[in-house]
């Protein structure tokens, strides 16, 4: 896409421009989406119906709505906040997550930087938002914001570990960090995508890689940093408008990155479950998304059902369960994959 | 902050840390939860000193829905004025409140009720108590972080108040039982209703028990956590589901009946540390489930043998008891609530007090909090119960 870009554009810098924001083209349409379909799915499972007004059919426009009133609300600082730090934060944790994106492959054709590192550059980076969490909750200047914040510090700081040794155990099978590459590994039927490899392995890895995930990004049962029954709102106490707003767009945003790293790893990515039936750049895009997307669900499905841990039982999950699991993958992949190759 | 919070602060020892052999004074925090937090049910507000997430101690703030219910009742114009107040005590339980209230002046009138009046009366008051448990149980869900359950036990509390609109025409405070009688008769479909809401709501007990009850995160956060062992529950005077929670058999409907409750089939569900230890807070959950379970069984006996009669026969024309003074107990959903009347031979009461179950409930929620964690401060005030219309009154 970008040779593509650059034949018909001439301009090296317009080029890199449009490539970064070729991402924002998904990541809003479904921030507005995922909320609109977060309601739906949690009414129905709750026995009611959620928006059924704003824009006519199942009230489908309504986070629309609630976008253009968060934008018309008046910038809120608080008067005891550190307010350059307090403006900074939304940004920070935005950037965090939207970088992300950067290097997902959402299609044979289209993947915004194509560096070989891909999968370890997802990871470094998305660890970037917890910097802005603690940024936030520091900055509002309230005691439920720095619980929250220092929650979600030592929450991501526990669950890196397992996700990064989940992804490792997948790095020992592919012998790559290109997220292109793994996805090319995986293309042909159902049966190729890494999450049936060197079974049970790595379907184990695939869960664990999946949990952590939640936890990275504050989903129940982990939703400890802005357990609004306990700490109100936890690091976005204090914010409102359309700083809460990003903040509410990031949190999506790194929701679908952490599905697409899923995907890509664990079932096959772009690839079509078909084999050659129904692949293609276009149709790459759909499995994509629509692979994605059924992460989410599952993700929306979960927190609806679960309820909250504790901190002391968190950190006992991310150290005592998933940890030396993991290492056990890694483990017995290893051993698979010495026995097997060389 | 102010001078009783000092005086906790003195008795305060330095955390010592294991493995590195000397006392370290770690810094603690003092935050205030509530008034307006979304878990303190209602306006209640908790100092909190903190030392990290654990929890130094605990201190209830209350007076926020202060409305001088008993002084207000000395400044009505007859006895039965005083109903539509009693209503407001605990909110959720309306029902509950006017039994034990009806129930005091009848016994100070020597009035002795018709039996139609006693059956309807029962089986509304196991109702109210079914729609207090129902509400405590759901916001308990949401406490500990699940949704989805208050959502279904919404949805089952619709059928109740459902039931109570068609009977008196009201959903939450209902002016209902008065003293000698109700305001109307039951309709002719109550009874097929009541019984068609037993039938209905039997399963659904189950459904929440394998979503919520038996979900091992809702049983690690609940399980040993804010345990209130029963001499010291006794002590505090707590009563209804927390008391029963920690293991002590009591319930006034059993220990010492009113009403007709003495010819109903039904046990006393008690906490038997079945999870962790007695008296936790998954056993004073546990407890309200099987309250509910136990009056379902009891609506069903009374509906089916609820006789006819007139429901306004024994109302009497004018109320004015005899000079002299009653203290009448009931149990209502939250624990035991008594009502002590003083009567000056005038048309009006001389004093009215209440001896509120949550007040008193709430009195032991520091001592269940000291040493426990932020989020468990949460599962604990919710495992109490209480509402603060009836603690401020």
């Amino acid at each position: 896409m970008k040779n593509f870009l650059l034949e018909l554009l001439n301009n090296e810098a317009l080029v890199y421009v449009l490539m970064a924001l070729v991402p924002l083209i998904w990541v809003i349409p479904f921030a507005l989406f995922g909320v609109w379909w977060e309601r739906k799915i949690s009414a129905h499972m709750q026995d009611r119906l959620g928006p059924m007004l704003t824009g006519g059919w199942h009230g489908w426009s309504q986070t629309i709505a609630d976008a253009v009133k968060l934008l018309q609300k008046e910038d809120l600082v608080p008067a005891a906040a550190d307010k350059k730090l307090f403006v900074l934060a939304p940004y920070i944790v935005f950037a965090g997550s939207y970088a992300a994106y950067a290097a997902i492959p959402f299609s044979a054709a289209f993947v915004g930087a194509e560096i070989n590192l891909g999968l370890f550059y997802v990871i470094s980076i998305s660890s970037l938002v917890v910097v802005g969490l603690i940024l936030a909750g520091w900055a509002s200047n309230s005691k439920w914001s720095l619980f929250g914040a220092m929650r979600s510090a030592a929450q991501i700081v526990s669950y890196e570990v397992p996700v990064a040794l989940s992804i490792l155990a997948v790095v020992m099978v592919v012998g790559t960090f290109d997220l292109q590459e793994i996805n090319q590994l995986q293309t042909g039927p159902v049966w190729h995508w890494l999450v049936f490899q060197k079974f049970p392995f790595l379907f184990l890895a695939c869960v664990i890689y999946f949990l952590a995930s939640l936890a990275e990004v504050n989903r129940t049962p982990f939703d400890l940093p802005e357990s609004e029954s306990e700490l109100v709102a936890g690091y976005h106490t204090e914010y409102s408008g359309m700083r809460f707003a990003l903040m509410y767009l990031a949190e999506y945003a790194n929701m679908f990155a952490v599905s697409a790293i899923v995907v890509t790893l664990f079932f096959g990515g772009w690839n079509s479950p078909f084999g050659e039936f129904l692949s293609g750049p276009w149709w790459g895009l759909f499995w994509f998304l629509g692979k994605g997307l059924a992460v989410i669900f599952v993700q929306i499905w979960l927190r609806w059902t679960l309820p909250r841990l504790r901190v002391d039982q968190l950190t006992y999950i991310g150290w005592k369960v998933l940890i030396p699991f993991s290492f056990a993958i890694i483990l017995g992949v290893g051993a698979w994959v010495l026995a097997a190759g060389q | 902050m102010d001078a009783t919070l000092t005086e906790v602060e003195k008795g305060r020892r330095p955390t010592t840390i294991p493995g590195l052999g000397r006392a370290l004074r770690t810094e603690e925090m003092v935050i205030s939860m509530g008034p307006q937090h979304p878990s303190t049910h209602g306006v209640l507000r908790l100092d909190i000193v903190v030392d990290g997430e654990i929890v130094a101690d605990v201190i209830p703030r209350i007076g926020y829905l202060h409305r001088c219910f008993e002084k207000h009742c000395e400044h009505m114009a007859n006895y039965q004025q005083v109903i539509p107040y009693v209503d407001r005590l605990d909110y959720v339980a309306a029902m509950s409140n006017e039994f034990g209230y009806v129930v005091a002046m009848e016994k100070m009138l020597k009035i002795q009720v018709p039996e139609r009046v006693e059956y309807i009366r029962v089986i509304m008051a196991e109702f109210s108590r079914i729609v207090s448990h129902l509400i405590a149980i759901g916001t308990y869900g949401l406490d500990i972080g699940a949704w989805t359950p208050f959502l279904y036990c919404m949805r089952d509390r619709e059928h109740v108040l459902d039931i109570f609109e068609e009977t008196c025409g009201a959903r939450l405070l209902y002016n209902y039982m008065w003293i000698g009688g109700l305001s109307h008769d039951v309709k002719p479909t109550f009874k097929d209703k009541v019984l068609e809401f037993c039938k209905y709501f039997r399963p659904n007990i189950k459904e929440l028990n394998d979503l919520l009850s038996y979900n091992k995160i809702f049983i690690d956060r609940t399980a040993s956590v804010g345990v209130l062992p029963g001499d010291v529950a006794v002590n505090f005077g707590v009563s209804g589901p927390v008391l029963r929670g920690s293991g002590v058999q009591w319930d006034i409907r059993k220990n010492d009946p009113y009403s007709i409750y003495n010819r109903f089939d039904f046990d006393i569900p008690f906490g038997k540390g079945e999870k962790g230890k007695v008296g936790d807070c998954w056993d004073r959950y546990m407890v309200r489930v099987h309250e509910m379970e136990q009056s379902v069984n009891i609506i069903e006996q009374a509906a089916k043998q609820l006789p006819e009669g007139d429901v306004q026969s024994a109302i009497p024309k004018r109320i004015r008891p005899e000079a002299g003074e009653i203290y009448m107990r009931t149990e209502t959903p939250k624990g035991e609530l008594g009502y002590y009347i003083i009567s000056d031979g005038t048309a009006s009461p001389f004093r009215i007090k209440v001896r509120p179950p949550c007040f008193v409930n709430l009195s032991a929620l520091p001592a269940m909090c000291r040493g426990a964690m932020i989020a468990d401060i949460i599962a604990i005030l919710g495992s109490t119960d209480v509402v603060l219309g009836e603690v401020d009154r």
